[in-house]
């Protein structure tokens, strides 16, 4: 087993190696480059001399291989570079994000699971009747409504009921958990009913697919109380797809969240992507794009061995 | 000789299309969840063709005298902050949500469809690079890759087809090339080698119809993902542009600044948006059931 972790966790390696080349490639074929993004934000005329000066300072004057390795041998000893708008560390920057980003994901989540998992199973066991149909389309319409709007009418019915709007800057959960949680769960719902369709749909197949198995009817024909097959031998068993379908969603999550953060004006890490894509800041994209990859490989592998720890039958080698 | 066992190997793997009629009468009489959703979209596509004659008043036509009006009976579902008539760019929306949703789906299936399956016919190394290419694209959500793709490529409704179809690609690929590999093994497959067909041929005239099912299942689930995935990025700034009536860019900017004055310029475009990826779903799904032989069965 420890050999199956560390092989998979160095594999993740060339994963993040290949991503990092796709990423590098792509942005250097985008036309324009952040030196005349500044200087044409700035309306006046900028002399050749100064506009060379500002692309050697940024090393934007060198041969693309010499950017890549520098750009690597930084991360090698774990310097990621500064943004190219700010000067800042790019490590600084998404640090002061990450924590938003990362709570309202886990937020979106806890909604998805506490609205699916009931949902999807009640679904199972009384299917095809009304309570199947109502689950069934009120999933398939979470799947439809885009997040963004949702989020929209969210703030229109407190702007129009309450005259309340969503407050302009981010109130740390460690600073005033109240005022970060009422801020917060609005756009944790509106994520969070796109998210529990997904896992609704998972958890109503998949229990469907647990009840018709052999070893539920024995659980039955030996008398169990309804409540206790249910739980001990369905339940437990037809979660394994659903924790599945509910890992990769959180993973999608920390970096996809680019609309809601801006319908909800948080400034987490998916505006702070749009933010540097929209300038052009070549090493805060790249260094975003490899965590949001990063987090998504990791969290694929979290899964795995969450499945293989709860299912004996799944031994990895 | 090998003329007629040419003719035969091609004409066994030949698509049904005569009976076209009868199973969509059988689709529409035992799925009508997936039967409602067909006619709403045929109802969008129709809209789109004959917008033209359809819409009330020139999407783009600004009326300032008439700014950020209520729905009334000359604009029923009001007019914007330039005074355009909410309800045309809504109709000119449809057109632009197809296109897109369309095009963009098609090409992702199908050149996604066209990978898995050399990937699968080929194996050996070419598989395992090609395997290793489209993992590296599936470790991104949708949305960070599409949005890669428009920073390379500048926005406007071209680009947005293909920042959609890049994400696309791997998805398909990945589903028909595990259908392909089973494929691979059939007798007609090794027939037509025998034969002395190209690989060219025995790809595209052997193995492709044979993986039709997942296709058009990947196809369909495209769609309302497709036109999800337009929305969200017009809404960012970084889609399709102004003037063109687009659902995600309707509700940019304005709509949200003028939400409590103007809350039909918020609600119309994301009822459109919802409504039209709801339908595209009800029929991807019940096309899904009807298709999939591992489902048919239980």
């Amino acid at each position: 087993m420890q050999r199956y972790i560390l092989k998979r966790l160095l594999l993740m390696i060339p994963t993040l190696f290949g991503v990092a080349v796709l990423v590098f490639v792509m942005l250097r074929v985008a036309p324009g480059d952040i030196v005349e993004l500044k200087y044409a934000g700035t309306g006046t005329f900028a002399p050749k001399e100064a506009i060379e000066r500002e692309r050697a300072q940024l090393g934007l004057d060198k041969p693309l291989w010499h950017q890549f390795i520098s750009w690597m041998w930084g991360i090698a000893r774990l310097d990621f570079g500064n943004s190219m708008w700010t000067g800042r560390p790019v490590i600084h920057e998404i640090a002061i994000r990450l924590e938003l980003s990362l709570q309202l994901a886990l937020m979106a989540t806890i909604v998805a699971v506490f609205l699916s998992v009931p949902l999807g199973t009640l679904a199972a066991l009384k299917q095809d009747t009304w309570i199947d149909y109502f689950v069934r389309v009120f999933s398939i319409a979470g799947l439809a409504v885009p997040s963004f709007w949702l989020g929209i009418l969210i703030i229109l019915g407190f702007l129009i009921f309450f005259k309340w709007l969503p407050p302009l800057t981010f109130t740390s959960f460690w600073v005033d958990p109240k005022a970060n949680l009422t801020q917060l769960i609005w756009p944790a719902l509106a994520v969070g009913y796109r998210y529990s369709a997904v896992a609704t749909r998972m958890t109503r197949s998949a229990v469907l697919e647990v009840l018709r198995e052999d070893y539920v009817r024995t659980a039955r024909a030996k008398g169990l109380l309804e409540k206790v097959v249910l739980v001990r031998h369905a339940l437990k068993n037809a979660l394994l797809p659903v924790i599945t379908v509910i890992g990769l969603e959180f993973a999608f999550l920390v970096g996809g969240l680019v609309v809601t953060e801006q319908v909800f004006n948080l400034n987490g890490i998916g505006m702070l992507f749009v933010e540097s894509i929209a300038q052009r800041d070549y090493i805060m994209v790249q260094t975003l794009v490899l965590l949001i990859s990063f987090v998504f490989i990791f969290v694929n592998f979290v899964v795995d061995l969450v499945n293989a720890s709860l299912d004996p039958r799944i031994r990895y080698q | 000789m090998a003329k007629a066992l040419t003719a035969a190997t091609d004409a066994g793997v030949v698509f049904h299309t005569r009976r076209g009629f009868d199973v969509c009468v059988r689709f529409a009489r035992e799925r009508a969840l997936g039967a409602a959703g067909a006619v709403i979209i045929l109802v969008m596509i129709f809209a789109a063709l004959v917008a033209d004659l359809f819409a009330p008043f020139d999407p783009l036509e600004t009326d300032y005298a008439a700014m950020l009006q209520g729905p009334s009976s000359t604009h029923w579902f009001g007019t914007d902050s330039f005074g355009r008539d909410v309800l045309s760019r809504l109709i000119y929306g449809s057109r632009t949500a197809l296109w897109i949703g369309f095009s963009s789906s098609f090409m992702g299936a199908t050149v996604g469809a066209v990978i898995g399956v050399a990937s699968a016919y080929f194996g050996g190394k070419a598989d395992l690079i090609v395997q290793r290419f489209m993992d590296l694209l599936l470790s991104f959500p949708l949305i960070v890759l599409a949005l890669v793709v428009v920073a390379v490529l500048g926005t406007g409704t071209t680009n947005v087809i293909f920042a959609i179809t890049v994400p696309m690609l791997p998805r398909c690929a990945l589903v028909v090339r595990s259908s392909a590999l089973s494929l691979r093994q059939m007798p007609f497959v090794d027939a037509a080698r025998a034969l002395g067909f190209g690989h060219r041929r025995i790809i595209f005239r052997h193995m492709l119809p044979n993986v039709m099912a997942p296709y058009l299942v990947m196809l369909t689930a495209f769609l309302g993902q497709a036109i999800l995935l337009e929305s969200s990025l017009s809404f960012l700034g970084l889609g399709v542009t102004e003037p063109t009536a687009a659902w995600g860019l309707m509700l940019r900017g304005a709509a949200v600044e003028f939400a409590e004055r103007a809350p039909w310029m918020a609600i119309f475009p994301g009822l459109a948006i919802s409504l039209s990826v709801f339908a595209f779903n009800l029929f991807g799904d019940s096309l899904r059931d009807a298709l999939d032989p591992k489902l048919r069965l239980s």
